[in-house]
């Protein structure tokens, strides 16, 4: 009897991890229609576009053309079309120009963010009292806090060093944003010190343990903030809208916004060239974003 | 035993302590000169009627920014927000990291779901745009199910929009962090609960819930303090002045910094910090709990 009862409940197991599957299943797909929907649509052409959604974006209208009278969600085109990618990536030199903008707000910041953080992660992790954990909890703090507070503090230096309005008024606060720092740190403290203490011992010196030893230990970590600052500047929105008040330096991502109003058409391409780069580093990178988002998972070291 | 570390190796201790000042230095003092000295300095401002004058008023501009009502507007829209979205990304977190253990291709359904942290806001918006649009899609099938056509964006309706995009950017994160906590709990107490005839349901609220109890307590805070850091999507979606009910703290400190009124910015922004600063002590607290449970 015993063994009759465990045969039915592990079918009945089965069939109800089937049913948790396919709904699980059905989920995931409407999660990244979104997102299938904007690169399809970019294939679209000026027209289609024009006579799907004409409807939602007014502005259209006075333009001429067809509108339907009723809005169509379509993720297959008529015709596929590369015209909207000629104009954004050819033509029309201002989006890749946008683009430009934000490769060249984001790549330093990242680029030394993640330097100046190894560099206090080895800090923070050689000597442990009371004083640093105090620094560290200060810089949690500020991890923690939404843009438009810590930007205050940020617009003030930047106002008084009159660094308004050039890209240093993102890229230094950025360079010192203790996020790496908390996570790289977090890291480094889980090297057994038994290592470090070796090395010592045979006769290394602090900088040279860096940059030998606990620095390479932490590769993957180290992947995994490049990751969570990448995306997280690669979206920025706010910094741009209140450091720079010429539109021209604006990056693609507060731009895109300004798009929709006008040349639809073109802004489902520009958002799916956009998107690129972070679907690129999604896919060779999900591991270590997982592992980055796990040491987010508390907050002591 | 630190203590006698400590004695043996005080004098090597102390070339470290100095030497590894070296290293934490660039960043200190980075994060001193944008960050904490101009915080001081805000909290001056916000303690001054004018910055010109300087004169000491102490808590008058929080008595005028707690009964402006533009800030009064955002402080209750930015509490109905996060009320409405954190338990919301939190439980359906929680049991899609549930659902997902054993199931096969759940490695994939993790990709799928962790996608839309990945991509701008910005290039998502117009799907958006076309779904609740006035004239969009959703409307669209609502007239057709004869259901009354709602104004998403321009209605107090437009608060339900941006849960929704929340949730979508979210869940995956939040996903993440309860898949650690269950493949925590120890294995051969679920087991032994199974041998001992407990069905599927007593494990759940005996064993699994009362494990993550204080995970689910972490991950709730996070999502708070992530919730006020809700802007771009409703920057996107709706601009500078948004409808009254997406009018959020965030969108008024963003528009307190067009007319640079440092007294109203500052004592915001000090306003705003006490709020994190309680959330993060109360983050503390919850992890303290979390180490305690897991040890005994």
């Amino acid at each position: 009897m015993r063994i009759g009862s465990t045969k039915n409940i592990k079918k009945r197991k089965k069939i109800f991890r089937t049913i948790r599957s396919i709904i699980l299943w059905f989920v995931a797909v409407v999660y990244v229609i979104p997102i299938v929907f904007t690169i399809c649509n970019s294939f679209m052409s000026e027209t289609e576009i024009t006579s799907n959604y004409g409807r939602v974006f007014g502005s259209l209208a006075g333009k001429g053309g067809y509108v339907s009278n009723t809005v169509h969600l379509k993720f297959i085109p008529d015709f596929v079309s590369f015209k909207q990618y000629y104009t954004v990536l050819i033509a029309s030199p201002d989006y890749l120009l946008k683009f430009w903008n934000s490769v060249i707000l984001v790549v330093p910041i990242v680029v030394f963010q993640v330097v100046v953080a190894l560099l206090a992660a080895y800090g923070f992790t050689r000597y442990r009292g009371r004083i640093r954990e105090m620094i560290f909890f200060a810089y949690i703090i500020l991890m923690l806090m939404p843009y438009q507070v810590t930007l205050v503090p940020n617009y003030l230096v930047s106002d008084k060093l009159g660094l308004l309005d050039t890209y240093s008024s993102i890229w230094l606060p950025g360079i010192f944003s203790p996020f790496g720092v908390f996570i790289l740190t977090k890291s480094m403290r889980r090297i057994p010190s038994g290592i470090i203490e070796a090395a010592r011992v045979d006769g290394a010196g602090e900088w040279r343990i860096f940059a030998t030893i606990t620095t390479p230990l932490i590769k993957g970590t180290i992947a995994s903030v490049v990751i969570l600052v990448f995306i997280d500047y690669w979206n920025m929105v706010e910094q741009p809208l209140i450091m720079l008040t010429d539109q021209d330096m604006h990056p693609l991502s507060v731009f895109l916004s300004k798009i929709n109003e006008g040349e639809i058409g073109l802004a489902f391409a520009v958002a799916t060239v956009y998107m690129i780069p972070t679907l690129l580093t999604f896919a060779y990178g999900e591991d270590y974003l997982v592992e980055g988002i796990s040491y987010q998972g508390g907050l002591k070291g | 035993m630190a203590g006698k570390e400590k004695v043996i190796e005080s004098k090597s201790t102390k070339r470290i302590k100095k030497k590894s000042l070296l290293f934490i230095g660039p960043s200190f003092l980075g994060v001193c000169i944008f960050f904490i000295a101009p915080m001081i300095v805000v909290m001056g401002y916000s303690m001054m009627d004018n910055p010109i004058r300087k004169n000491f008023v102490f808590l008058d501009n929080f008595r005028a920014t707690l009964a402006n009502r533009a800030f009064r507007l955002a402080l209750s829209n930015t509490a109905k927000f996060s009320a409405l979205s954190v338990p919301l990304v939190v439980i359906l977190s929680l049991l899609v990291a549930m659902v997902l253990e054993n199931i096969p291709g759940r490695m994939k359904i993790r990709s799928f779901l962790l996608t839309p942290m990945m991509v701008p806001i910005a290039s998502v918006i117009l799907i958006w745009q076309v779904l609740f649009n006035y004239n969009g899609v959703v409307n669209e099938a609502a007239a057709r199910l004869n259901l009354a056509e709602v104004d998403w964006l321009k209605s107090d309706k437009a608060l339900i929009v941006i849960v929704l995009l929340f949730v979508w950017k979210n869940l995956g994160y939040n996903m993440i962090l309860f898949m650690a906590a269950i493949a925590n709990i120890p294995a051969q107490l679920m087991d032994a609960a199974r041998l001992d005839g407990g069905n599927e349901f007593q494990i759940f609220f005996k064993i699994k819930i009362r494990y993550l109890a204080s995970s689910i307590l972490f991950v709730t805070i996070l999502s708070i303090i992530n919730s006020f850091k809700v802007f771009r999507e409703i920057y996107l979606l709706t601009g500078d002045y948004p409808f009254d009910s997406l009018y959020i703290l965030q969108t008024y400190m963003n528009n307190m910094f067009r007319s640079l009124d440092y007294q109203k910015l500052s004592s915001a922004a000090i306003l705003m910090s006490l709020i994190m600063i309680v959330l993060v002590a109360l983050l503390f607290i919850a992890e303290n709990y979390v180490g305690r449970d897991l040890e005994e």
